[in-house]
């Protein structure tokens, strides 16, 4: 990847992981490890992957994103103020009664969200039934979700694997957070999902595994992705739950806890001093 | 035309039928053939997908659909449509309100011998709690019909309540409107209100002559739609007889009886006896012998009505 672009990708990396820990540490709520986790997939699919337009969020023919790992919505609502769907400001009233960033994605509410989501396992059926409406329509527009990789203990997820190849959904792309912790501590420990690309394979899907980090390897996905006919692309991303801030990295604690000031001014002072 | 349709076979009537006018997908979970999708199917292969035995994916991906412009029908039994897809179906259905119309068939205990596991009674209770949901239960072919085409034209989720069983058509030779959301009067009388949903229908009208035979002047209305329920109407006939006695396929609790407790408390008490199945599960059997064994009959209605005219004060 040319070096400009490099450049403006992990700076939106670093607006979208601030913004996410700016929502969470104003709404004393919520979950930015898994937010910083997937900071760089979004910034890579708003930035240079999909065909969306903040000034026209409704357009028919966007790429669709749907988040089914809805509870980082943190990082997508950061991701669409960088965008410019909505102003930075309103990232402070994340989770407040007025407020139309809710705890979990709220297409009705908020500019830039294609699907409801939060529920486990409910939002990759969604994009697979996204996908299938450009097949029906033969409409050329390609459909993104991101899973967690605890939420692939969910059953639904496995359904809507099946439904996906089956129907031959070559237009969805669906990435797996693999950051190895869920709430109740290892994911390996709690119910071992994997081998995830063995299992999506086992499906009928076309599987890659990335580092969730390297935006070459972001970049090459999406493109293998865009090239295999035929089958519905998985990106099983390996990631570091909590990526950029060194005492949430790898802490299964900080899944769904705001900081406090202390730890939110060292967040945010050890992801600007990279600068 | 025959004398007698059961509401799923309407509902594949209508499908094959609307999908020349309408622009409609229709998915099913393997059960196209009883839940009667298949005419759709066959008609319009390019709008139908079989989702396999996976009820909750179906109804996530009815949800993308809507969400991309699509008016979405989701075919499976009431037991799985309404109660393993619950969830599902509230929080990527409902929350959203999107134009998916549920199509749920083999309602009630007149599945008949499938048993208990088959025959759900809770489904409008399930659903009467999703805000916005809209919920139409036909009284016979023609309504069914005309439910699915209103359910096309309705913006919002929508779950319609079909039988297993045939019934006897209820509008022959009248001039039948279909109005969402509007009861259907269509016996009027002095002394007690007989409220009626789906199969009972014409089971209460049965009761109505039975009451006649003793002097008694019965009021039957049709609730075709039981959210949004027509509470004017029920007001009104509350009001002019004073005592309701509902009748349903469906639990006590949270369905029919359960709405127009609701709605009457809150607009004219009055003295309410409901019929259906009471709090329990049902079982294997021939259709009518359930009936029977249920309380789901003209007689039951009969003795219930006289009840709460007693009630009166």
């Amino acid at each position: 990847m040319e070096q400009t672009k490099l450049a403006m990708l992990t700076e939106k990396a670093r607006e979208i992981r601030l913004g996410a820990l700016e929502a969470v540490y104003s709404a004393s709520s919520g979950h930015p490890g898994g937010s910083l986790s997937i900071s760089d997939i979004l910034a890579y699919l708003y930035f240079e992957e999909m065909n969306v337009d903040p000034a026209d969020p409704k357009k028919a023919d966007r790429d669709r994103f749907v988040l089914s790992k809805g509870h980082t919505a943190p990082a997508l609502y950061a991701t669409l103020a960088a965008k410019g769907y909505f102003g930075k400001e309103n990232l402070k009233t994340l989770r407040q009664v007025d407020s139309f960033l809710q705890g979990h994605p709220d297409m009705k509410h908020t500019p830039g969200v294609d699907m409801s989501s939060g529920s486990l396992g409910l939002g990759i059926s969604a994009a697979a039934g996204m996908a299938l409406s450009a097949k029906i329509s033969g409409d050329s527009y390609r459909v993104y979700t991101i899973l967690g990789d605890g939420e692939s203990e969910e059953g639904q997820v496995w359904e809507a694997a099946m439904f996906s190849a089956h129907y031959k959904l070559d237009n969805l792309l669906a990435f797996v957070d693999w950051n190895g912790l869920q709430i109740d501590g290892k994911v390996s420990e709690v119910m071992n999902p994997t081998p995830l690309d063995e299992k999506f394979a086992a499906f009928g899907w076309n599987v890659l595994v990335i580092d969730a980090h390297d935006f070459d390897q972001i970049a090459a996905a999406c493109e293998a992705a865009r090239a295999c006919k035929g089958k519905p692309t998985a990106v099983i991303c390996k990631s570091v739950k909590g990526k950029g801030v060194s005492f949430m990295e790898n802490q299964v604690g900080w899944h769904g806890k705001a900081p406090n000031k202390e730890q939110y001014e060292a967040a945010v002072a050890e992801l600007t001093a990279s600068v | 035309m025959a004398d007698k349709i059961a509401t799923r076979e309407a509902y594949g009537n209508a499908l094959a039928e609307l999908g020349e006018k309408y622009d409609i997908v229709v998915l099913d979970a393997d059960l196209a053939e009883a839940t009667k999708t298949l005419m759709f199917k066959k008609k319009f292969p390019d709008r139908f997908f079989d989702c396999g035995i996976a009820e909750g994916n179906m109804m996530g991906v009815a949800a993308g659909l809507a969400a991309t412009g699509k008016t979405v029908f989701a075919s499976s039994f009431a037991m799985f449509a309404a109660g393993r897809a619950f969830e599902q179906v509230r929080n990527v259905i409902g929350y959203p309100h999107l134009n998916v119309k549920i199509g749920a068939t083999h309602a009630g205990i007149s599945v008949g011998e499938d048993g208990a596991t088959h025959q759900c009674n809770e489904d409008i209770a399930l659903m009467r709690t999703i805000p916005g949901m809209t919920i139409i239960n036909p009284a016979d072919g023609t309504e069914a019909r005309a439910a699915v085409e209103a359910a096309i034209l309705h913006d919002g989720p929508v779950y319609m309540r079909f039988g297993r069983y045939a019934v006897p058509y209820l509008y022959e030779g009248r001039d039948y409107h279909f109005e969402l959301g509007k009861g259907v009067t269509l016996a009027e009388g002095t002394d007690v209100t007989i409220v009626a949903t789906g199969l009972m229908v014409h089971i209460a009208l049965e009761a109505k002559e039975l009451l006649a035979k003793e002097g008694i002047s019965a009021e039957v209305i049709n609730i075709h739609t039981i959210k949004p329920i027509d509470k004017e109407l029920l007001a009104k006939s509350a009001a002019k007889t004073g005592a309701v006695v509902t009748a349903e396929e469906h639990n006590i609790i949270g369905g029919l009886g359960g709405a127009v407790c609701e709605a009457l408390a809150e607009t004219c008490p009055v003295p309410v006896l409901r019929v259906g199945v009471e709090d329990v599960y049902g079982r294997s059997g021939k259709v009518p012998a359930l009936l029977e064994a249920y309380g789901l009959t003209a007689e039951n209605i009969a003795a219930k009505a006289k009840a709460a005219i007693a009630l009166k004060k």
